[in-house]
C-alpha cells in the first residue's frame, strides 16, 4: 500500500502538470515592449530576418506576392511559419519574449490585440515607410483602427453573396430570383419547397442561413450594428433579435440543428463532391474567393446561379471580412516588417498576384474569378486588365454580385472586448438553435459582452 | 551516523536520478509554482501582472460557465471511468485467451494510444456523423436509428466517452500482465470446488488484479477530469468553433478559452489550481475506499 501511495503522490502532479502546461510562462516584456520608439527607427531599408505567423500564402497569389517583397528586398531573409493564426501560439510567443515580426490575423481580432497590448500601433510604420493608407478601402481601414490608431494593414477583401445550385432549382421549380433575402417569409417558403429528405434522413438542404458565422450579418441586414461606433456591445437590439428568430426558425424548418448541422458537417466544400456539384444544398450566402474553387467543378456538372445578399429593402449588402497585418509587441525588426506590410498590399503588388492567378487559370483553360482586395486602386485595376465576362452565365452573375457589394460592405465594428463580444454571441446563436428562446440567450449574452466590453475598457 | 559507504551511495543514486529531477524542478514543479502566483494576479499574457488577491478565485464561484464545465467535466468522468475500465478489462480477457497471436494484438490494442488525440477526434467526426457516418449506417443494417452523436446535445458527453476508448490500450496492457499474474492453482482448485467461469472470475480473478483494477480507475478519473483534446478537435475545432454547445463544454476547455481566447491566464491558472484541487481530493478518497477492496500479496491487512 505504501507503495502504492507513493506512487499516486507522485502520479497526480505530473498528470496535472500536463493540464497547467503552457500557463506558467514567465512574464515578459514590460509595458511598452518593442525595440523601435520614434519615427526614425521606422524608417529606412529594411535588413536581417523577418518572421511571419499566420500566414499560409501557398496559392499563387500568395507567393507571387512573398516573391515581389523577396526581389524588393533581397537583404532579408523571410521565414515565414506556416499554418493559420493561433492565438495560443502567438500569444505564449509574445509573453516569452520571443514574438514574430510579423502576424497574419483576422481583422476582427484586432481591436481585441490592440487593446490588450499585444500588438502595436502602426502610425510610426505608415509614416516611416510611407504607406499610402488612402490607397486602402475606408471600412477596412475602420477594422483595424481602435481609438484612432492603425493597428494592421489589410489584405483581402471578403464579402458574400448567395450560391445557388441551378440544378436544383429547376428541379424543384424555383427561379433564381426567389432566392432573395429581402422578403423573409417568401425566403423561408422558397426553403421548404427546395429542402429533401428521405425519412429521417436529409437529402438536401434548402436556404442555408449559415448559422452561427452569419449571425451579424442577418443582424445588419435587418438594420442591427451588434457591435456600435465606440465598441460596446448591442446584442439584445430588438432587430438582432428578430434576425436570429428568422434564421433559427429556416434551420429547424429543414430538420432542426442537430440533423441540419450533422449533415453540413458531412460536406466536402473543396473538390468536385461540394456540396453545390452534388446537390446537396440548393442555395446559401457564401464568401467570394470561394467562386475560384467552384470553377474547377464545372467539368463535373455544376450549374451555379447567383443573387445578391441584400438587406430588408432590397440593397445589396454584405458583412465585410478579411485578414490584416500586425506587428506584435517586441517585434525585433519592425522595419522589415513594416516594408513587408506595404509591399504585400500595394497596387504593384497585387497586380503581379493577379498576373500569376491569370498564368494559373490560363493553364487550367478556365477563367478569372476576381481578386478581392482591400486596396481599391488595385481592385479597380485588376478589374480592368484581366476581369472578362466569365464564359459561364451563373459564373458572370456570381462575381457581378460580389463586385457590387464591395462599395456598401462594412465590417463589425472594432472592439477592445471583440473576442468576448464574439464568443458571447456564437453561444447564444448556438443555444437558441438548441431551442432556446432567441430573445432570452441574447438578452444574457449582451449582459456577459456588456461586462467584459466594460471590464476591457477601463483596463485599456 | 552514515557511513562513508551509505553517503557515496546516496550521492550515486541523485546522481542517477538527477535527469529526471531536474526535469521535474524545471518543466513540472517550476511550472506548477508559477501558476499557484499567477493565479493571484491578472496576467493576460502581454503586459504585466498586478495582483488581485483572491479575486480570481471568488470570481470562479459565480461564474455560471465554470459551473456548467466542472457538470459536463464529472458527467464525462461518470460515463468514462466505468466504460473505460469495463472495454479494459473486457478487452484484455480476450486478449488473454487467443494464445500465440498475442504478441500481436497486443501491439495493436496499444497502436492507438500512439495516434495524435486530435488526428483520432476528427476521423470520429466523420464516423460518428449522424447524418452520412459509418457508425449510423452500420447501424442502419440491423434496424437502429443512430443518434446525431457530434451534433445532439444530449448525446456529445457519450460520444466523447466512446471516442475516448480509442485510447484504452495502455490500461489493456496492464490488464494483461495483471491476469497473467493470477496464479493458475486458484483457478483449479475454485474448479475442483465446482466454480463456473462467472464465479470464478469474481471470486478469483476480480480480486487478484484488484490493484490493477484500482490503478486503471484512478488513472481514468484523472484523464477523464482533464479531458481536453479530443473534447476540442471535436467540437472547438476550426470547424466546429462557432457552434460549440454549451452540452460540450468541459472545464479544460473552458480554462483553454479563459487563457488563450480572453487574454486571463490569472483567471485560468485559477481554474487549474481548482481542478488539481478537485482531482486531489477526489483521488484521496479514492485510495481511502480503495484500501478495503484491494488485494495487495505480501501485505500486511
Amino acid at each position: 500500500m505504501q507503495r502504492m501511495w507513493r506512487g499516486l503522490a507522485v502520479l497526480v502532479p505530473v498528470a496535472l502538470a500536463a493540464g497547467c502546461a503552457g500557463v506558467g510562462a514567465k512574464d515578459a516584456g514590460g509595458p511598452g515592449g518593442g525595440t523601435a520608439t520614434g519615427s526614425s527607427s521606422w524608417s529606412g531599408t529594411p535588413t536581417g530576418t523577418l518572421t511571419t505567423m499566420g500566414f499560409g500564402g501557398e496559392d499563387e497569389v500568395g507567393q507571387s506576392r512573398v516573391a515581389a517583397f523577396k526581389a524588393a528586398n533581397p537583404d532579408v531573409k523571410v521565414t515565414i511559419n506556416k499554418g493559420d493564426f493561433d492565438a495560443q501560439q502567438f500569444l505564449t510567443a509574445v509573453a516569452s519574449g520571443n514574438p514574430p515580426d510579423l502576424v497574419y490575423m483576422s481583422r476582427n481580432l484586432i481591436g481585441t490585440y490592440a487593446a490588450k497590448g499585444a500588438i502595436q500601433p502602426l502610425d510610426e510604420c505608415i509614416s516611416g515607410q510611407g504607406i499610402d493608407t488612402g490607397q486602402y478601402r475606408p471600412a477596412a481601414m475602420r477594422s483595424v483602427t481602435l481609438a484612432d490608431k492603425v493597428y494592421g494593414v489589410p489584405e483581402f477583401y471578403i464579402v458574400q453573396a448567395n450560391l445557388i445550385d441551378a440544378t436544383a432549382l429547376s428541379k424543384a421549380g424555383v427561379s433564381p430570383e426567389q432566392i432573395q433575402t429581402k422578403d423573409w417569409s417568401a425566403l423561408a417558403t422558397t426553403s421548404d419547397k427546395l429542402f429533401v429528405k428521405d425519412g429521417n434522413k436529409i437529402k438536401a438542404l434548402g436556404y442555408d442561413p449559415k448559422l452561427p458565422d452569419s449571425f451579424p450579418q442577418w443582424a445588419l441586414a435587418n438594420g442591427a450594428q451588434i457591435v456600435g461606433e465606440d465598441g460596446a456591445p448591442h446584442l439584445d437590439d430588438p432587430k438582432a433579435v428578430e434576425a436570429l428568430k428568422f434564421t433559427v426558425d429556416l434551420v429547424n424548418r429543414q430538420g432542426g440543428w442537430t440533423k441540419f448541422k450533422a449533415f453540413r458537417d458531412s460536406y466536402d466544400i473543396f473538390g468536385d463532391k461540394n456540396p453545390l456539384t452534388v446537390h446537396s444544398i440548393a442555395a446559401f450566402p457564401m464568401e467570394n474567393w470561394y467562386v475560384n474553387v467552384l470553377r474547377d467543378s464545372i467539368p463535373a456538372g455544376l450549374k451555379l446561379q447567383s443573387t445578391p445578399f441584400t438587406d430588408r429593402q432590397g440593397q445589396p449588402m454584405s458583412l465585410l471580412g478579411g485578414s490584416a497585418w500586425a506587428i506584435p509587441k517586441g517585434a525585433k525588426n519592425p522595419v522589415a516588417a513594416c516594408a513587408w506590410a506595404k509591399t504585400m498590399t500595394s497596387t504593384d503588388t497585387w497586380m503581379k498576384a493577379a498576373k500569376a492567378r491569370m498564368d494559373t487559370v490560363t493553364k487550367d483553360k478556365s477563367f478569372f474569378t476576381g481578386l478581392f482586395t482591400a486596396n481599391k486602386a488595385a481592385d479597380d485595376q485588376i478589374r480592368q486588365t484581366y476581369l472578362k465576362d466569365a464564359p459561364d452565365p451563373g459564373f458572370k452573375a456570381a462575381i457581378d454580385n460580389f463586385y457590387a457589394s464591395l462599395d456598401t460592405a462594412t465590417a463589425l465594428n472594432p472592439s477592445p472586448a471583440g473576442a468576448e463580444i464574439d464568443a458571447a454571441w456564437k453561444s447564444a446563436v448556438a443555444r437558441a438553435l438548441e431551442g432556446k428562446d432567441p430573445a432570452a440567450v441574447l438578452a444574457q449574452a449582451q449582459k456577459e459582452a456588456q461586462q467584459a466590453y466594460e471590464k476591457a475598457s477601463t483596463d485599456g | 551516523m552514515a557511513s562513508a559507504l551509505q553517503r557515496r551511495e546516496s550521492r550515486a543514486a541523485l546522481g542517477f536520478i538527477s535527469p529526471w529531477l531536474i526535469g521535474f524542478f524545471l518543466f513540472t514543479a517550476g511550472p506548477m509554482v508559477a501558476s499557484l502566483v499567477l493565479s493571484f494576479t491578472d496576467y493576460s499574457l502581454v503586459g504585466s501582472a498586478h495582483g488581485v488577491g483572491t479575486a480570481n478565485y471568488q470570481e470562479l464561484l459565480s461564474d455560471p460557465r465554470v459551473r456548467t464545465s466542472l457538470a459536463n467535466t464529472f458527467i464525462y468522468a461518470l460515463m468514462y471511468v466505468p466504460l473505460g475500465t469495463a472495454v479494459a478489462l473486457g478487452l484484455a480477457l480476450l486478449l488473454q485467451r487467443v494464445g500465440r497471436a498475442a504478441g500481436f494484438f497486443r501491439t495493436a490494442f496499444y497502436l492507438p494510444v500512439m495516434t495524435p488525440a486530435v488526428a483520432a477526434g476528427a476521423m470520429f467526426l466523420l464516423l460518428l456523423n449522424g447524418q452520412r457516418g459509418l457508425v449510423n449506417q452500420v447501424l442502419g443494417w440491423v434496424g437502429i436509428e443512430g443518434p446525431n452523436w457530434t451534433t445532439d446535445p444530449s448525446w456529445l458527453k457519450p460520444s466523447l466517452a466512446v471516442v475516448s476508448l480509442w485510447a484504452v490500450g495502455g490500461s489493456v496492457v496492464i490488464f494483461l500482465a495483471a491476469l497473467h499474474a493470477v496464479p493458475r492453482q486458484l483457478h483449479e482448485a475454485a474448479m475442483l470446488d465446482g466454480a463456473g467461469p462467472v464465479r470464478r472470475f469474481f471470486s478469483v480473478t476480480v480480486p487478484m488484479i484488484s490493484g490493477a483494477i484500482f490503478f486503471s480507475v484512478i488513472t481514468h478519473t484523472i484523464a477523464a477530469l482533464q479531458m481536453f483534446d479530443q473534447a476540442y478537435t471535436m467540437f472547438y475545432g476550426p470547424q466546429q468553433k462557432a457552434t460549440a454547445s454549451d452540452a460540450s463544454l468541459v472545464y479544460m476547455v473552458y480554462l483553454f478559452q479563459n487563457a488563450f481566447q480572453f487574454f486571463r491566464m490569472g483567471f485560468a491558472s485559477a481554474m487549474a489550481w481548482v481542478l488539481f484541487a478537485i482531482i486531489l481530493v477526489i483521488t484521496v478518497v479514492q485510495v481511502r475506499l480503495g484500501n478495503r477492496f484491494v488485494y495487495y500479496e505480501g501485505a500486511e491487512r
